[in-house]
């Protein structure tokens, strides 16, 4: 068995452990260290898994040995793989911009940082549905506390509508699982695959309840029409290297929904029937929802959080599909709009902090003091996230608009896309203009990035020039791992 | 026996939606108790639901599914842990927004009872 799969898990635990350890509770200087170094040494190991996933077939690791039905197994595909590096992308990054001094707000922030991120790739390895709840409420755990990490009203008051939303949808995701369990006899996402097609009409009206439940439950984390209203203040209460982070969190939601209706259950009728259709329509309806949002928006960084709903929105329709190209689509979008929302977060701070008491809002205020370095970064990921060539949202909206060709979903689509994209057009350019243009008085203020802080957003904000660049090779092996995607479904755990 | 554990579900959580739904931090919280209570009995009765039967093999003649027992065990210890840090989160709550109110702050009042309090 390759042990290489279950690294992933336990190298953050190792981290966040040490980080709680002598000599590192002592010095936040060597915390510091220990964190970007773990984050570091967490990208090798998730390129390390790309590079063994990719062209190979999916391996599936089991816990403890025990055969498939009956222990824990992980599966690692292109997919899991995919989502693994990205989180780690997004980990460098964070734990980076981090260190400039926002880890000071609380003293067990890097450990949190850590643990969230064993929950995040657990959540994208696992293979068993209760193992999925588990790495859920591992992530959940960590993200209840870093979202209030470094006190505030606001913090608080967000914290208290996630943390109780999230209670309930566990509680729910619970639910389901007994009624998954109860109606077909397994929680492995395998075995269950295989099981579908041999149960009765009772027991498929059983496990039917249970999916409106699971979708329910994916629906809240990834922030879908009508259960977005957390999103809003919660991203933008966050400090920024955790809303960087909080980019990787909806897209969990998705990663779920896509691991178990277009995987699992692809070959059930039910899926087709109504479940497909649920969220094509919320996926339309999230797009208008994240639009006004970002039309409204009165800061830079509740725009970042409403244009993750938009992304959400783009995502759960083309997903809903359930074809290999809008499948192939979702994963470069799903790249794409992580790093570039990511980036806009870890950009709408360090305006902030040079604009005096104006902020981020988008009023009159002070000129920056490093106009080059942010504004040739916001116009990169603004231009991005619209979808002007030669950035990297160019060629996923384009990948989007190609998965839906036909009928009246072109129609619905292409309208609900490209409009999105022409609002988004406006209102980041008004914020664009606002923010370094309209400046009251020409005295900048004397608070430059550090280093740390200006690598981590150079990081983010390349990715999406780099994204296009290589767009041939990397829409090849999103194809790919779309095809394996559905063909592992067919497998029985035991194919391994 | 069936109908009696689903009607005792049922009610839990018909009560559990009652109290998740008032507009105190406290109230909440035992409603999402409550709601973990229902959800644990939910998952013991997904194995089916046997009189007389042994958790453990060569105990009895029959054996019921162990795997609910393992899942139910695992949601208590976790609903339990999140129950705990609502209840830390929600004490915080009080004393940043100096209200008990899940908004963090109180509607205008229309009665002057609530008005008073803030």
């Amino acid at each position: 068995m390759n042990h290489l799969i279950i690294l992933p898990i336990v190298w953050p635990l190792l981290v966040a452990l040490l980080t709680l350890l002598p000599p590192f509770d002592r010095s936040l200087l060597l915390r510091r260290y220990l964190s970007v170094g773990g984050s570091v040494v967490l990208l090798l190991i998730s390129v390390l898994l790309v590079i063994q996933s990719t062209g190979s077939p999916a391996q599936l690791y089991q816990l403890g040995n025990w055969a498939a039905p009956f222990g824990i197994s992980l599966l690692l595909d292109q997919v899991s793989s995919l989502m693994l590096c990205l989180t780690s992308v997004l980990a460098v990054a964070s734990s980076l911009y981090a260190s400039s001094g926002e880890d000071e707000g609380g003293f067990f922030f890097h450990s949190l940082l850590h643990f969230q991120l064993m929950g995040i790739n657990g959540a994208f390895l696992t293979a068993d549905l209760f193992n999925l709840f588990v790495f859920f409420e591992v992530l959940l755990i960590a993200s209840y506390s870093l979202l209030i990490h470094g006190g505030g009203k606001a913090k608080t008051r967000a914290a208290v509508h996630y943390v109780i939303l999230n209670l309930v949808g566990s509680a729910l995701f619970l639910f389901a699982l007994a009624l998954i369990y109860g109606a077909s006899g397994t929680l492995n996402m395998l075995d269950l695959g295989t099981k579908v097609a041999s149960l009765s009409e009772t027991q498929l009206q059983l496990l039917q309840g249970a999916v409106a439940l699971l979708l329910v439950v994916f629906g809240l984390k990834a922030a879908v029409m009508p259960l977005h209203f957390w999103l809003g203040s919660a991203y933008s209460s966050v400090t920024p290297a955790v809303a960087a982070l909080f980019a990787i969190m909806t897209k969990v939601g998705i990663y779920s929904l896509l691991r178990v209706f277009a995987m699992v259950l692809q070959d059930a009728g039910f899926v087709a029937d109504w479940v497909f259709p649920v969220l094509w329509w919320t996926g339309l309806l999230t797009i208008l929802m994240g639009v006004l949002g970002v039309l409204a928006s009165e800061d830079l960084r509740k725009m970042a959080s409403y244009l993750v709903i938009v992304s959400v929105g783009s995502l759960v329709a083309i997903l809903s599909l359930g074809t290999p190209e809008s499948v192939q689509a979702l994963l470069y979008y799903l790249v794409h709009s992580t790093l570039a929302t990511a980036a806009l977060f870890l950009l709408a701070d360090l305006i902030a902090n040079q604009r005096g008491k104006a902020g981020d809002r988008l009023v009159n205020g002070r000129k920056v003091a490093q106009p080059v370095l942010l504004g040739s970064a916001f116009i990169v990921t603004a231009l991005s996230i619209v979808g002007m060539p030669p950035f990297s949202g160019f060629i996923g909206k384009l990948l989007l608009l190609q998965a839906v060709s036909e009928g009246s979903a072109m129609l619905w689509y292409w309208s609900a896309l490209l409009g999105s994209s022409l609002m988004l057009l406006i209102a980041l350019s008004r914020a664009g203009s606002i923010l370094f243009w309209q400046v009251s008085s020409s005295d900048a203020e004397a608070r430059r990035a550090g280093g740390r802080r200006s690598t981590a957003l150079v990081l983010l904000v390349l990715a999406s020039p780099l994204l296009s660049l290589f767009a041939g090779p990397l829409t090849e092996w999103c194809q790919a791992a779309a095809t394996q995607l559905q063909t592992i479904a067919n497998l029985s755990p035991g194919a391994f | 026996m069936e109908l009696l554990v689903a009607i005792i579900i049922g009610v839990m959580t018909c009560c559990a939606v009652f109290l998740i739904l008032r507009a105190r931090t406290f109230a909440v919280m035992l409603g999402l108790t409550m709601l973990s209570y229902a959800v644990n009995l939910f998952i013991f009765a997904s194995g089916g639901l046997k009189i007389g039967a042994g958790a453990v093999l060569h105990a009895t003649e029959e054996y019921a599914d162990p795997l609910p027992q393992a899942l139910v065990l695992t949601a208590i210890v976790i609903g339990f842990a999140m129950t705990a840090f609502l209840v830390v989160l929600s004490i915080r709550a009080r004393a940043d927004l100096g209200n008990d109110h899940v908004d963090g702050k109180l509607p205008v009042a229309k009665n002057t009872r609530q008005g008073a309090s803030s």
